[in-house]
């Protein structure tokens, strides 16, 4: 089951790229492919709700004009007019190339790449996929008679292939499979609200899911919001999960990020490397080589080959995330962390946050055994709505709940509010164990004195 | 076979739906798409980023027993295509291979061509230099007309699509949509105070557009809610009346009410509403509908993507629930009628019952009224994006907000959330203003992200949780 259909050839591409550029007199170009052979299905009670697959293909051509203007262009059409049509518009595009910030190929785009042990997985097909979502929902729903439906749910696999190469001889190409679950269940009780909870799990192929672990956690979670009270506005101790406090840090990832920085839209300066930004028993790394990420790329849009990057240190900004234009700019290297493009994006791997071994907080929190009060944050929604990264300040929608005596009890319809400086330099304690998450790698985060806005 | 989608494509779709007819499906569906779009972004005084993308692709759908299967591709050559159906059937369990059912489609339509004056559309649009002039007069205009602007963005997006849809049933269909949308942004900084202000304007099917945007007025409106909130002092939360401007504050009906009224929803049984047709859900002030008709508004389409013609959608008269929005499979498995509202992002979605150009329609006040009823409450300018969650929860952001204090508008305040249960909050709309406006936005959901309108005149919310500090 591991061929696809849908399949690039680097050599193939190259070459006739190479050709094309040269009839249009284009000395200097790169380029950026990608191809995926997914499918999906979706249940609704037993039934097989939908069931999808879909085979894509795109590359991304930027060209250098005879001024040194970079321009590109974006096609799905892998045909030779395709490519001509790419090649063209990508020409006429580097007439509005910004002179003051050229993108250059990256100066480590054919340095060794690491060795990344992902390997690749056999797909099972759709059926099997059906066979096993179909199950999975009929074990959840009769896990407790409040679980009424699994509105939200999905079994998916992938195999899926990227390459970079450009006009110098650079050539990176990676495959690699992919499967995830989710599940997220609706719970009511009889003149009570809705309630709801859900689970993911990601892993290199569908055969490997731990889908029992995912039905149970769902349950779980589901379950335990059943019983629910509103909560007083006021201000609280706050535990985060490592997700909820991995979504937090991940809406406001403009802070490390390079590209951000110099076109003034993060918290972040051009001299804040060195500055404390944390508590100083706080450490953030971005590893998108840790073996708990399922999406690892050996390469990024650039060609760049990925690596681990400390970003705050004993509390202490250490590094930004940098494309090759952005690493010129500060005088560093590029860091693995770029798209392509014209003005080349740069966004974060994958987040670990850890505690600084010589630093101590001073407090031994921990969610399991404090009687509280405190709040314990599951998880935050609406961060495209309620997160200004600009600014620094969140208010978000959050499941959690409240502790107080040693009963926990969930919290109905609540916001959290504050802003990311404050609550990075007012950590009041990181746990010892770590988790790994499908967004990265954290303990569970005590915060204190967070404002939380309730309906009691 | 021709760049361009036409009767040339006939005899293939025939050809493929034949096949999946005869394989046993009760209903198969071609989607055909052809995109161009071009992406321009302005920062301070210069161009820095122009990002043209073309594509291609198909999305072929087969129902059966109530069940579909969807596979989608960029391979639009016949064996492309032929493959990709094979695998949609085999996804029901049926072999095109065996062909033992009689075939029960008998050809398809004649072309419904809503594409046929719209050829031109895409020279007519403005060239790259056209738009880079105007994005970067309205960069220009941001810098004369505000104050401790640190960052000015301007940006351009022109989507074309040209689709074709044929299906079983005879349906055959074409049409080119041509949506633009152009925005202003800033973000202003004095000392430790900082504001970051918005604003977007669309348009569908006018291929003049960027030339008629009056980039002043647009630069002027965003200039003057930085200069008005780089100070703002964060709200206090709590429970409160509050008074939603119109235009983009129509998001609340879109998140805390439209989606529920889908049938995807009901298909899920994450809606409250799905017995509730004539029943009262909301204030008896309130009207609301869904369209696809507006000349030139963001969400009006001439078909849909499953080849229906939009129709006006009255989902709540005074209060009471009228309809739902249907698409295809909404019509299948929930019973409610197609409204003309099947849509997608693109060949890679199937439909689904999607919002068009959704607003609470223009009530008996005027907006003045409205403040002057709240004691002590939250006067909402300009909103910020939102979402709904699987138990009807939903949650947006003020982008811009004001208190009001003895019936009148008072010192801007920054942070808030507002947040509730669609079920609940819809009685306590209890006034709509005179001053109907609708607004362009995207609205991301099971079937991609689409161009919508979102809509309102001046509204009060009897009461509702303004999260905040």
């Amino acid at each position: 089951m591991m061929s696809s259909n849908n399949s690039l050839n680097a050599t193939d591409l190259r070459d006739r790229l190479q050709t094309l550029a040269s009839r249009e007199g284009i000395r200097r170009w790169d380029l950026g492919a990608a191809c995926s052979d997914d499918c999906s299905v979706q249940v609704d009670r037993g039934e097989a709700k939908q069931l999808k697959a879909s085979q894509r293909s795109s590359i991304t051509v930027r060209v250098w004009n005879s001024d040194g203007l970079v321009g590109i262009t974006s096609t799905t059409d892998l045909s030779d007019s395709g490519l001509e049509q790419a090649l063209v518009g990508a020409h006429t595009a580097s007439r509005f190339g910004n002179p003051e910030d050229i993108p250059e190929f990256s100066p480590l785009a054919t340095a060794p790449l690491p060795e990344l042990d992902r390997p690749l997985q056999p797909r099972q097909g759709i059926l099997p996929l059906l066979d096993t979502l179909r199950d999975a929902e009929a074990d959840l729903l009769g896990r407790h008679p409040a679980i009424q439906t699994v509105p939200y749910n999905g079994l998916a696999e992938s195999l899926s292939q990227s390459l970079y190469l450009n006009s110098e001889g650079a050539l990176r190409q990676m495959e690699r499979t992919q499967a995830s679950l989710y599940l997220y269940a609706r719970a009511e009780e009889t003149g009570r609200k809705p309630r709801s909870g859900g689970a993911v799990r990601l892993g290199l192929g569908s055969s490997e899911l731990d889908v029992q672990g995912c039905i149970s956690e769902a349950v779980d979670r589901t379950v335990s919001h059943l019983d629910y009270r509103p909560i007083e506005t006021g201000s609280y101790r706050v535990c985060f999960t490592p997700e909820a406090f991995l979504s937090l840090l991940g809406a406001f990832s403009s802070m490390f990020n390079a590209r951000s920085v110099l076109d003034g839209v993060s918290l972040s300066q051009r001299d804040s490397i060195g500055s404390d930004v944390a508590v100083p028993f706080f450490n953030l790394h971005d590893d998108g080589l840790h073996p708990g990420h399922i999406s690892a790329a050996a390469f990024d849009g650039e060609g760049t080959p990925t690596r681990r990057l400390s970003l705050i240190e004993g509390g202490t900004l250490r590094n930004f995330l940098h494309s090759e234009a952005t690493a010129r700019a500060f005088g560093v290297q590029p860091t693995g962390h770029a798209g392509l493009g014209a003005k080349v994006s740069v966004g974060p791997d994958w987040f670990v946050v850890g505690s600084n071994p010589q630093v101590s907080s001073g407090n031994s929190l921990n969610h399991r055994t404090e009687s509280g009060p405190f709040v314990l944050i599951e998880d935050l929604s609406a961060l495209h709505a309620g997160v200004k990264a600009t600014q620094g300040s969140f208010s978000l929608p959050f499941d959690g709940w409240l502790v107080n005596n040693g009963e926990r009890v969930s919290v109905e319809a609540a916001t959290v509010a504050g802003d990311i400086r404050s609550v990075l330099n007012g950590i009041a304690h990181l746990e010892a164990d770590s988790e790994i998450t499908h967004r990265g790698v954290s303990p569970h985060v005590w915060v204190d004195g967070l404002s939380i806005t309730g309906e009691a | 076979m021709t760049n361009a989608f036409s009767n040339q494509w006939q005899g293939l779709l025939e050809s493929l739906l034949h096949r999946g007819s005869s394989a046993g499906a009760d209903l198969v569906e071609v989607f055909l798409e052809r995109t161009d779009h071009i992406g321009l972004l302005a920062e301070q005084d210069r161009i820095t980023s122009v990002n043209p993308s073309f594509a291609r692709g198909a999305g072929l759908r087969v129902f059966r027993d109530g069940r579909d299967g969807f596979v989608s591709t960029n391979d639009l050559s016949e064996a492309g295509l032929q493959r990709a159906l094979d695998q949609a059937l085999a996804m029901l369990g049926l072999e095109a291979q065996q062909l033992t059912s009689p075939s029960a489609f008998e050809g398809l339509k004649q072309l419904t061509d809503h594409g046929l004056n719209k050829a031109d559309w895409l020279e007519r649009c403005p060239s790259l230099d056209q738009a880079s002039q105007c994005l970067l007069k309205g960069t220009d205009h941001l810098n004369r007309l505000g104050q401790h602007l640190q960052v000015r963005r301007g940006s351009y997006a022109r989507d074309w699509q040209e689709v074709l849809v044929a299906a079983s049933d005879g349906t055959f269909a074409r049409d080119i949509r041509l949506h633009q949308s152009t925005g202003l942004s800033v973000l202003a900084s004095d000392g430790d105070h900082r504001s970051s202000i918005g604003r977007r304007y669309g348009s569908s099917d006018r291929p003049d557009d960027l030339q008629d945007w009056d980039s002043e007025a647009s630069a002027a409106e965003v200039c003057n809610s930085a200069g008005t909130m780089l100070r703002a002092d964060y709200v206090d939360a709590g429970q409160m009346p509050a008074v939603l401007a119109n235009r983009f504050g129509g998001v609340i009906f879109h998140e805390a009410c439209g989606h529920l009224l889908e049938t995807t929803q009901i298909e899920r049984g994450t809606t409250p509403f799905a017995d509730r047709v004539g029943e009262l859900i909301a204030h008896p002030a309130v009207t609301a509908i869904d369209e696809g008709l507006s000349g030139g508004s963001f969400g009006s389409i001439s078909m849909d993507d499953e080849g229906m013609e939009p129709e006006r959608t009255v989902l709540i008269k005074d209060g009471v629930l009228q309809r739902f929005i249907s698409d295809r499979a909404g019509e299948l498995r929930t019973g409610h009628k197609r409204t003309g509202s099947g849509r997608r992002q693109s060949h890679a979605f199937a439909a689904a019952s999607r919002m068009r150009n959704t607003f609470i329609d223009a009530g008996p006040h005027t907006p003045e009224q409205l403040i002057e009823s709240v004691d002590q409450g939250l006067y909402c300018k300009a909103m910020g994006g939102g979402s709904v969650g699987p138990t009807g929860q939903f949650n947006f952001s003020v982008e811009e907000g004001y208190l009001i204090e003895n019936g009148k508008l008072t010192k801007p305040v920054k942070g808030a959330t507002l947040i509730g249960d669609a079920k609940e909050v819809m009685p306590r709309i209890s006034m709509c203003a005179n001053d109907l406006e609708l607004a362009a936005g995207f609205c991301g959901s099971v079937s991609g992200s689409v161009f919508v309108t979102v809509g309102q005149p001046h509204i009060k919310v009897d009461s509702i949780t303004v999260g905040g500090r």
